[in-house]
């Protein structure tokens, strides 16, 4: 069965050169199916694939064909799966039906309807060869795999310019971390001769000491792919600009699968990791520093989708912490209860935009919650599990993060409180965007509500977010075990408290408004720092100075070829030679034949001057 | 045999095009077309009744019978000159490159070409014979004419059917192959007089000159002399100028064969001559390749970033590609030569794909300024996925052959220069920042409503087939490279044993 | 070597005198007419040393040498007419100084 696996990012490919090759000339129910069904028959394929392996979980490798043999570097089409593989290509293929399914009704007036589902089904299977590679290069590829389909995605509506410089910025931007994370490839194979990841990491312990240079360097550089992939600090700033894609797009690549790849990349290679103290260390801090970041920027937000993209950075850097304090099976937890309520959100605000004739911001909506009943309930369950309210999905996967954090000696406890401070901001961001769109007074009024096709991913979604926190994902095998000890009861009390707080806090300013913070946010403090953080720290307007125009600036003092002024030179010099000498061409014949004899009797009495024996 | 009829087959070719445009003037394209693809079908006939080529061997300078094939006959026997080619597993991939991308500039110029198409087509072929003579001949005077040979009407092709500002940019691009051309014959006369004064022989063969001995400044000068010709046709830093000129006057066959072949003899010539005549002082000068390398790489990209026009662009990409190239050979082992290799066949079908979409836009907008460019897509979206292919092609999109080819270059180098291997990975994010923006200005945006009066056409039939066998090439060299890499290891392993 | 006994060096003299003179013709004289005889003296001159060399010397190559300038200057005139045709046809003068197209 398990020989089958390559069947299963096999299939969406197809479907999308199907879709390509046949530009647009299919019915669109056809698309609809081709596009929908191809990642549903994926989705049981990877269902079957996990009730085998569940019955029998032992690793599974699959080799297709070597890429390419040169020397001892022999790279193959080779598949690795085991639970880790598992819970990312269920959370892809499963999260990545449901948003298929839901954008076939809100993608159903757009004229290219076919190009939508071939890249999306490419982006599928681009991403299912990611979390199964079985090396390095492979995974390479289903990384810029993803990577082009991201921006295809994001400047679909090409015809806007705009779009078009968001989804360059998106691909330019991860490509830096994508050729950081090239350079710790090149670096892994001169040092150890394989990029087989498993292979890769035995000969790794085998190598190194802990805490030895050449395994932090490589781990640094990995971790710059995954930055850029997740948009961690420093290279985030693409991912709220990415919001100009269709939301569905937002949802399934922006929000459950394509930014969690730099999560996967480092818990897949967490054996290199661990050589590195300091490299995990990093992870960490900037972790929790893209947390905080985040949660204070989406606070300021008024577009829904820019709330909900900050609010992606700031969970991933809960999963980079987790990955930080090596609680492997917490990060990747997260990742998938992410995905989950994630993905709901992102719907939720899909379907809120489509029946309010693409309105982004929040304030000129309101009062939604007897309109768009599922889209209320959606967004409640969702924002609750994005709070980590108590019994929510999201509980069980941060909860554990912020434990484990606590746990790590030295910085633990500071780590802990970070992370408080972020839940907390968190809690009223969400709480914020719930009350303030669907209580109050109605602004817009919606012109449908949902139909099935938008309404069924939704409820699954529901579900999922609500009971996602009681799966038990199969990765114990994949991990080293957690240490098993629990800190202190109040430790455990704080944790669950915070987020009730915010939420607490949340309905006080935006729904009763019994407590009034205009006072706060109208000083002139409290407007520099809302400024502050509506521009996402001003990093953006940092790189722009520091980046975007010195680039400019050079190519534009460059465009006049600087190195042809030398040859320019050569040929000046010429042409003034040339004219100096042709004044002596006067076209006058007894000029020349003076000249002639001039020379002649230069020449003769030269020569006799020098050897006069000849006379 | 079979490598002098196809030179003869293309030279004959060149004369019956010419010929046939009495007939109609129709004729010379069929002709042409015909010729190239005869050509192509016969070589790949003698191949495939090859049973070498399933057990390669690798090519041993002693022993000329261990090449894929051999051919020597006397041309000027007092000064040791005679008719000598012969074919390994890279001159192979290269013959086999440039009939292929030649069909393709047939093919571009179908229709943009209007006046004295007889002779059009005439200098396409002759040009193609010259670079196969270069690719196959191992006779230094004889690779030296067919030097010459390819030159010249390639020089016509600019000078003749180019646009505006061709008279300047055929002269720049002859004036700079013509001069460095120099350099490399002086340096072969002394080569050959230095292993005159050491065996007696008159020999301008491969195989007699390799392990002249000579004194380790002469080995210096000498390898600067072919080094400068061959770097000056690859183009590498600083003696691209000529390029970004000729690539966007030429007519869009003439750049599609100078992009996509005639820049590869400046390689071939390095890993064929320059390395193997003249192993130590290649050597010594290595570092100074590799920072001239990395240098195009980025300079490259960065130029064509600040490009408006589109085969300007498109031509400073081929500056930052080919630096690439330059980077693999001198890395000197087995994975960057791979890479190399992989780069000129890659960038051969990448690149001349850019430059008939491009040939395209100029036909039917007459213009190649972006600028006046814009959602293009809306009206050709044909021509716009199509050009979205290769522009990811072009910036190493993993599973196309331009990764294989820049990753094994890196690998290499990194063995040898993790440092450089750093700054020339920058040309990974330059060349997303060029590529994208080519793509933004012409087929993304807003649809330009004043274009729409120009009628678009989107791609037709030939177009899309001309195009597919490029994309499938690439697609191939993406996911199962092996083929070729199997073809050029035998001759990479014997060159990599001549040098200490 | 009866009769006239003149001194070889004598001969020598006038041949350098008549050369100098068709020379100084060359570079003075702009009718064309005047240029083509002053070539013919100096080709004269030529010849008649020659001639004298040979004789001096008792040997016949002096002789042969001035059947071949006879012929050529014989060859040169007639070219050298036809231009001077030519030149009057195109430039209505003879003066060489106007005859300057090949000016730099």
């Amino acid at each position: 069965m398990l020989e089958l696996i390559w069947l299963i990012p096999l299939i969406p490919l197809c479907s999308s050169l199907l879709l390509m090759l046949t530009a647009g000339r299919l019915p669109r129910l056809l698309i609809g199916y081709l596009g929908v069904g191809s990642v549903g028959i994926a989705a049981l394929l990877t269902l079957a694939a996990g009730i085998h392996f569940m019955a029998n979980p032992e690793p599974f490798e699959l080799t297709l064909w070597t890429w390419m043999q040169v020397g001892n570097f022999a790279p193959g089409v080779a598949f690795y799966f085991d639970g880790l593989t598992l819970v990312m290509m269920s959370v892809i293929t499963g999260v990545g039906f449901l948003i298929h399914l839901f954008s076939t009704e809100f993608m159903e007036k757009d004229t290219s309807y076919a190009r939508y589902f071939a890249y999306l089904n490419m982006f599928v299977a681009a991403m299912l060869i990611l979390v199964m590679a079985d090396n390095l290069l492979l995974l390479y590829l289903g990384w810029e795999g993803v990577g082009v389909c991201s921006y295809l995605l994001v400047g679909f509506w090409y015809q806007n310019s705009a779009n078009g410089q968001s989804a360059r910025k998106a691909f330019i931007v991860t490509r830096i971390g994508d050729t950081a994370m090239a350079l710790g490839l090149f670096l892994l194979f001169t040092e150890l001769g394989t990029l087989d990841i498993q292979g890769m990491v035995a000969m790794a312990n085998e190598t190194w000491q802990v805490g030895d240079s050449i395994p932090l360097i490589a781990c640094l550089l990995l971790l710059g792919g995954a930055v850029g992939k997740s948009a961690q600090l420093p290279l985030h700033t693409w991912l709220p600009d990415a919001m100009a894609g269709p939301t569905p797009v937002s949802a399934l690549i922006h929000a459950a699968t394509m930014v969690t790849a730099g999560v996967y990349l480092i818990a897949r290679t967490h054996g290199l990791f661990l050589l590195a103290p300091t490299a995990m260390m990093v992870v960490a801090i900037i972790g929790i520093a893209t947390s905080l970041m985040a949660a204070f920027t989406a606070l300021m937000q008024s577009d829904i989708k820019r709330i909900l993209a900050y609010s992606t950075i700031s969970q991933i850097g809960y999963m980079f912490l987790a990955l930080g304090v090596g609680a492997w099976t917490a990060g990747i937890f997260h990742l998938m209860t992410h995905a989950f309520f994630k993905a709901l959100l992102f719907l939720g605000s899909g379907a809120i935009i489509h029946c309010l004739h693409h309105e982004h911001n929040i304030f000129k909506m309101g009062g939604l919650r007897r309109k768009m009943p599922v889209t209320f309930w959606s967004f409640m369950i969702g924002s609750a599990a994005l709070a980590a309210l108590p019994m929510t999905s999201g509980f069980f996967s941060k909860d554990q993060i912020l434990l484990e954090a606590y746990q790590l000696p030295g910085m633990g406890p500071w780590l802990w409180l970070g992370g408080l401070l972020g839940a907390l901001l968190t809690a009223i961001y969400s709480f914020r965007l719930v009350f303030v769109v669907f209580f109050g007074k109605a602004n817009t009024e919606p012109d449908r509500d949902t139909g099935w096709r938008m309404a069924v991913p939704l409820t699954v979604l529901c579900a999922l977010s609500l009971i996602g926190g009681y799966f038990i994902i199969p990765v114990e095998a994949v991990f080293p075990a957690a240490s098993g000890e629990h800190p202190a009861h109040w430790v455990e009390y704080v944790s669950i408290s915070v987020p009730l707080i915010g939420l607490l806090l949340a309905y006080l300013i935006f729904h009763s408004r019994q407590l009034r913070v205009d006072g706060l946010v109208g000083s002139r403090v409290g407007q520099l720092l809302r400024r502050f953080w509506f521009s996402g720290w001003g990093i953006d307007w940092l790189y722009d100075r520091l980046f975007v125009r010195p680039y400019y600036e050079l190519s534009g003092m460059l465009k006049s070829e600087p190195v042809d002024v030398i040859y320019g030179l050569i040929v000046a010099i010429n042409q003034t030679l040339n004219q100096w000498l042709s004044e002596a061409q006067t076209g006058r014949m007894r000029w020349y034949i003076a000249s002639m004899v001039f020379g002649l009797v230069v020449l003769i009495s030269l020569a006799l001057q020098i050897s006069p024996e000849v006379l | 045999m079979v490598m002098v009829n196809l030179i003869l087959i293309l030279l004959v070719g060149g004369v019956l095009a010419l010929l046939s445009e009495r007939l109609d003037e129709n004729m010379p394209r069929k002709v042409a077309l015909g010729v190239v693809v005869v050509d192509l079908l016969y070589f790949l006939n003698h191949l495939l009744a090859m049973p070498e080529l399933n057990q390669l061997q690798a090519p041993l300078a002693s022993d000329p019978s261990t090449w894929l094939m051999h051919f020597r006959a006397d041309w000027i026997p007092a000064f040791g000159v005679s008719i000598e080619l012969a074919l390994d597993g890279i001159s192979m991939l290269m013959v086999l490159l440039t009939l292929v991308l030649g069909a393709v500039a047939v093919s571009a110029s179908w229709t943009d070409v209007t006046v004295r198409r007889g002779f059009f087509e005439a200098n396409l072929l002759w040009t193609l014979a010259g670079v196969l003579g270069v690719f196959m001949a191992l006779d230094l005077f004889l690779f030296f004419l067919f030097w010459e040979v390819m030159l010249i009407p390639m020089y016509f092709l600019i000078a003749i059917w180019g646009h505006e500002n061709r008279g300047y940019a055929a002269m720049k691009f002859f004036i700079f192959t013509q001069a460095s051309g120099l350099l490399m014959l002086v340096s072969i006369l002394t080569l050959v007089a230095v292993n005159h004064s050491a065996t007696g022989q008159w020999s301008f063969s491969y195989f007699a000159l390799l392990n002249t001995p000579m004194a380790e400044t002469t080995a210096h000068w000498l390898m600067v002399g072919f080094f400068i010709a061959f770097v000056v046709k690859l183009p590498v830093f600083p003696f691209h100028t000529w390029l970004p000129d000729a690539h966007t006057q030429a007519p869009t066959a003439g750049s599609v064969i100078l992009a996509g072949i005639l820049l590869k003899t400046g390689a071939y010539g390095l890993i064929r001559f320059a390395v193997p005549l003249f192993p130590d002082a290649a050597m010594d000068f290595s570092y100074v390749a590799m920072v001239l390398g990395a240098a195009g790489v980025v300079y490259g990209a960065v130029l064509a970033f600040a490009q408006t026009d589109f085969k300007r662009l498109i031509a400073y990409s081929s500056v930052s590609h080919m630096g690439f190239v330059l980077l693999g050979v001198y890395a000197w082992n087995e994975l960057a030569l791979q890479g190399a290799v992989m780069q000129m066949v890659a960038h051969g079908f990448s690149t001349a794909a850019l430059f008939m979409i491009a040939g395209s836009l100029q036909e039917r907008l007459h213009t190649r300024d972006m600028r006046e460019m814009g959602g293009l897509w809306h009206y050709m979206p044909r021509m716009g996925a199509v050009a979205m292919f290769f522009v990811v092609a072009s910036l190493g999109l993993p599973g196309l052959g331009n990764f294989v080819a820049e990753f094994l270059v890196l690998l290499g180098l990194f063995k040898v220069d993790p440092w450089m291997t750093a700054i020339a990975a920058l040309g990974l994010i330059t060349g997303a920042a060029y590529s994208l923006l080519l793509m933004q200005r012409s087929f993304q945006g807003e649809p330009n409503p004043k274009l729409a009066d120009h009628g678009l056409i989107d791609f037709g039939g030939r177009e899309m087939l001309t195009m597919a066998v490029m994309m499938v090439a690439l697609i191939g060299l993406g996911i199962y490279p092996q083929p070729v890499l199997d073809l050029a290891q035998p001759v990479l392993q014997s060159l990599l044993e001549v040098t200490p | 070597m009866e009769g006239l006994n003149v001194p070889l060096n004598h001969i020598l003299l006038v041949s350098s005198l008549l050369f100098a003179i068709g020379m100084l013709g060359l570079m003075i004289r702009r009718n064309i007419i005047f240029i083509l005889m002053s070539l013919e003296v100096m080709l004269n001159s030529a010849a008649l040393a020659f001639v004298a060399a040979g004789a001096h010397w008792g040997q016949p190559d002096g002789q042969v040498v001035f059947m071949l300038i006879l012929t050529v200057a014989a060859a040169e005139v007639a070219v050298g007419l036809g231009l001077v045709l030519q030149v009057q046809k195109r430039f209505k003068t003879l003066d060489m100084d106007h005859a300057n197209r090949m000016r730099g």
